[in-house]
């Protein structure tokens, strides 16, 4: 396990659940009381801390090690998932994934960006900053869906686009303009979930949809709190005030109403208990496709368009 | 304390009002550093004689170089909020206070409808002196509102991008503008109503990567920078100096990004031609009785 700075008094207590357990397993002493009295404490200390996150904690939560990514979440929610390869185009790009996988009985094209669970893997995926590929590749796959009539799943967990020279030469900005563009129209629900990161275009490259959810320690915004800080700061030294500043957090874009709800985590968050956020995960996911396919597709794409279109504060 | 209480606030004329430019004021080219007078600046639309460098001008410059003499203002009470209450350095309210004081705008977009050699045309034009031309909540309503007029009234569509991107003291709110936009342009594509985008310098951000690259026809303004990312940001993250000429309009029609680059005296002929061919209707084509029985008569090659 890996603890945050504000993370830091679970360690201890988790070290001595850890110590009196072993104590247990031995089974010279009785600590079922001692266990008991433990994980109480911990119960509490989570509460403490997790229900009092400022933005950046959160934006900090978000890219905690242990946070489950998009492959982690599809290949334990489906029965069955089957990864698909690139765009048909240039290339396969590593940090968005795709595949056909099914939730009882029904076929679901999953999209996400993905991050590397190791320095190896992290520099492999490109640390979940996608290249134009990569939406190309999305974009292959969500016709796909389309032609077959399979809702559309996608998972966002990116700190950005990547910007590379190659990026801007195959047209980083058109890929992801392209994608808004069609996902608009795509005659298939599509649920879009923040599952880690929402960084600015990069991110809304695979999240226009029907239904837009954030998981409860997520944040989504139209810049990263760091680059925020260098810009308008002019240093890099002001990510927490820039991370207030954009009001980035789950709860702030649910008020906004610039996202249709909060997926909750359990308590102590999606990074200590991943397998519990996957049922969470996997249950929201079947609801939402049951409501969305309810609808006839015309009014599907007018009230999907209908919904950004109504997002702005101005006065008039 | 002075002897003398100014009364007045400095010159009153609003820019949008001042039509007489004289001849004697001096500019200098941006690229260059020529000089010339404004004068000259102004019947070479603003291109620099020296050097053929296209100076960056606003909305209302691009009004007068492309439509017939009038033009109507659309959705122009539209005004920013602070709805964010957002401080950096400085408060948001304060920076739109300013830039509006500066500017005689309400934001960063005038759209317009009016004709271009009697075709009639909506335009959307961006102004980078309002906060960098950036793309918040007023920016994509008015866009959006544009593109509605032009599908309901059946009227080609065009907004000359001239902006950093989105608005960060916005936040999410301007990121979604991307998405709006995009979506309504799907719309107008979807009504069969030709949009064009004509990209200037400089074209980055959340404005190339929605809007700006939707074009039926992508236009560019020579020497135009035009990106996703920054070239700052591009140089830091690849530690080494980017190409000679690395995300200019030239760039971009080199690989395939863009259809045309428009020298700007040359943009009302070139519009006005692509208005003409848009508008051209082909004669009803049925199928003819001969075409059913199969006996059309076979084109070779």
């Amino acid at each position: 396990m890996v603890f945050l700075e504000f993370e830091k008094p679970l360690e201890s207590l988790y070290e001595q659940l850890e110590t009196i357990s072993k104590v247990g397993e031995k089974g010279d002493v009785n600590v079922d009381e001692a266990i008991n009295e433990l994980q109480a404490k911990i119960k509490n200390k989570r509460e403490e801390i997790y229900h009092n996150l400022s933005g950046w904690q959160k934006v900090q939560l978000s890219r905690h090690p242990n946070r489950p990514f998009s492959l982690y979440y599809i290949k334990n929610m489906c029965d069955q998932f089957v990864e698909l390869h690139g765009d048909r185009n240039f290339g396969d790009d590593k940090a968005i994934i795709g595949g056909l996988g099914s939730i009882g009985g029904q076929t679901i094209m999953f999209i996400g960006h993905q991050k590397g669970v190791n320095t190896k893997m992290r520099q492999y995926r490109n640390f979940g900053m996608a290249n134009p590929e990569g939406y190309r590749k999305a974009l292959r796959l969500m016709k796909m869906a389309e032609r077959f009539n399979y809702p559309v799943v996608c998972l966002i967990d990116t700190p950005g686009a990547y910007p590379g020279l190659e990026a801007e030469e195959r047209g980083q900005a058109e890929a992801i303009a392209r994608n808004l563009f069609e996902m608009a129209q795509l005659k298939v629900p599509i649920v879009c979930v923040v599952i880690g990161e929402g960084a600015s275009g990069g991110a809304l490259g695979i999240g226009l949809g029907d239904r837009i959810f954030m998981l409860e320690n997520t944040w989504y915004s139209v810049i990263s709190p760091e680059s925020c800080s260098s810009i308008l700061w002019r240093s890099w030294d002001h990510k927490e005030e820039a991370a207030e500043a954009l009001k980035l957090t789950a709860e702030h874009m649910y008020k906004f109403g610039l996202i249709d709800g909060i997926v909750k985590e359990p308590l102590g968050g999606a990074h200590t208990f991943p397998d519990e956020t996957v049922v969470i995960l996997k249950q929201h996911l079947i609801n939402q496709i049951q409501e969305l396919r309810s609808l006839p597709v015309e009014q599907l794409i007018e009230n999907r368009i209908e919904k950004f279109s109504q997002m702005g504060e101005f006065d008039e | 304390m002075g002897w003398f209480k100014r009364l007045k606030g400095g010159i009153n004329t609003t820019t949008k009002q001042k039509k007489i430019v004289p001849d004697g004021i001096w500019g200098k080219c941006s690229k260059c550093g020529a000089a010339h007078t404004t004068k000259e600046f102004k019947e070479n639309s603003y291109i620099c004689p020296s050097c053929e460098h296209h100076q960056r001008i606003g909305s209302v410059d691009y009004f007068e170089l492309l439509f017939d003499g009038e033009w109507k203002e659309l959705f122009g009470k539209l005004k920013s909020k602070d709805f964010l209450k957002f401080k950096d350095l400085k408060a948001y309210n304060d920076r739109l206070k300013s830039a509006r004081k500066k500017t005689e705008l309400n934001d960063a977009i005038t759209v317009a409808s009016g004709t271009i050699n009697t075709l009639p045309i909506v335009i959307a034009a961006m102004d980078f002196r309002f906060i960098g031309g950036s793309m918040g909540s007023v920016v994509g309503e008015k866009i959006a509102r544009g593109i509605d007029f032009s599908r309901e009234n059946k009227i080609p569509f065009m907004i000359i991008s001239k902006s950093g991107g989105a608005r960060m003291m916005e936040s999410a709110f301007s990121l979604m503008q991307m998405a709006k936009t995009s979506a309504k342009l799907s719309q107008l594509a979807k009504a069969g109503v030709p949009f064009f985008s004509l990209l200037t310098d400089p074209t980055t951000g959340g404005v190339t990567a929605s809007f700006a690259m939707l074009g039926d026809i992508n236009i560019a303004e020579p020497g135009a920078l035009i990106g996703f990312a920054g070239p700052r940001v591009i140089k830091e993250t690849i530690k080494r100096d980017l190409p000679e000429g690395f995300q200019t309009s030239e760039f971009l029609l080199e690989h395939g990004f863009v259809d045309i680059i428009v020298n700007r005296k040359d943009l009302k002929e070139q519009l006005t031609t692509l208005l003409t061919l848009f508008k051209a209707q082909p004669p009803v084509l049925k199928p003819s009785n001969g075409h059913l029985n199969g006996t059309t008569k076979k084109v070779a090659g």
